[in-house]
């Protein structure tokens, strides 16, 4: 039997089950990568206008200051400030 | 400074555990100082691939709670005098680790270690975040198996994006690729992702193929990891792996079909 099945199989060979496979990973992988790697283009402009509003009350260098936007699960959005303030009355 | 090294991989049951014992243990038998850390809090198995289930008496948990020190924690394996392992506790407490106390720990171990090998949980909650955030490098264990290799590919995305070294801004984690329970036979029959495939899709350096082999099981039977049975294929490239990690080129094996003889070709089996 293992003889028939030798050239039985020659002839089936078309789209296989594993090719199938890859093109399906590689269509959902980029697809998420996408959303994952998805930043606003809006951004760039809302840090700048955040910065220069803090910036007219208090001292903020770029290095304390960042910002972030996350997706977590569903539907919630989080946009996430963090400004480390140095304490000047301490320093002078 | 020793080199943290996280085994993850998103997806369960594809071969950390089994690949952290074997890694640990090979690393160690090349003259390494080695500790191998169990991250699955609640479900501890390393002790018991790794054979030293009996000898356990504190935890990781323990030593973050200071109820012991990390010396009274650590096993010493009876194998390889340079390897000690850290058992995770059976308790469920999620909450036992964070990042800071983790980081005390792995700062400590880092003094008397080459390798730091993190052994982590599957999914991406908490403890598997744990266990890749202060990692140098990642071996991300996948099968050649779409949902493998998808939850793979996502966490790819929590190393580049959710690690110390990612926060920080620093050089990002080393990432390799570890395909394991590989069958030749089924690629070559359009039955199964190949190496190219998968390496296609996600993008990232090989550093070993495991072949399906008869051999993990009977070495997780008996409490020793499969890198000890050298004669089998697993445990053969398992021994590559461990070549690659330290730097040396060696020729990737087990990728083709054992060639049979005529006679089998006839008849069968």
């Amino acid at each position: 039997m293992a003889l028939l099945d030798y050239f039985l199989r020659k002839k089936e060979k078309q789209v296989t089950t594993a090719s199938k496979a890859k093109e399906r990973l590689q269509i959902i992988v980029a697809h998420e990568r996408h959303s994952r790697n998805k930043q606003p283009d809006y951004l760039p402009e809302l840090t700048e206008d955040i910065l220069n509003v803090l910036r007219k009350y208090i001292k903020v260098s770029d290095e304390s200051f960042s910002i972030n936007l996350d997706k977590k699960d569903g539907n919630l959005n989080v946009l996430e400030l963090n400004i480390e303030l140095h304490d000047e009355h301490s320093t002078n | 400074m020793a080199r943290i090294i996280v085994v993850t991989s998103g997806k369960g049951g594809v071969g950390k555990t089994t690949s952290s014992a074997a890694i640990g243990l090979g690393l160690a038998l090349k003259g390494h100082k080695v500790v191998l850390i169990d991250f699955d809090i609640g479900l501890r198995n390393l002790d018991l691939i790794m054979g030293c289930e009996r000898r356990v008496v504190y935890d990781f948990v323990n030593v973050i709670n200071g109820e012991a020190t990390l010396n009274q924690a650590l096993i010493k394996d009876k194998r390889v005098s340079s390897l000690s392992i850290l058992p995770a506790s059976q308790t469920r407490d999620k909450d036992a680790l964070n990042k800071e106390n983790v980081g005390k720990v792995l700062e400590e171990l880092g003094k008397s270690y080459d390798f730091i090998v993190c052994d982590s949980p599957a999914g991406i909650e908490a403890g598997a975040m744990m266990a890749l955030y202060y990692a140098d490098e990642a071996i991300v264990t996948t099968n050649p198996e779409v949902s493998s290799v998808r939850d793979s590919d996502r966490i790819l995305g929590m190393l580049a994006s959710r690690s110390r070294r990612a926060e920080l801004g620093l050089e990002p984690i080393k990432e390799h690729l570890l395909l394991t329970r590989y069958s030749p036979k089924r690629v070559a029959e359009g039955e199964m992702l190949s190496v190219e495939d998968v390496k296609d899709i996600l993008s990232i350096p090989l550093l070993g193929v495991i072949p399906e082999s008869q051999a993990v099981l009977k070495a997780s039977n008996a409490g020793e990891p499969v890198i000890l049975d050298t004669m089998s294929d697993a445990g053969k490239a398992y021994q590559d792996v461990i070549e690659r990690l330290l730097g040396e080129t060696v020729e990737f094996r087990f990728l083709q079909v054992e060639k049979k003889g005529i006679l089998s070709r006839l008849f069968g089996g």
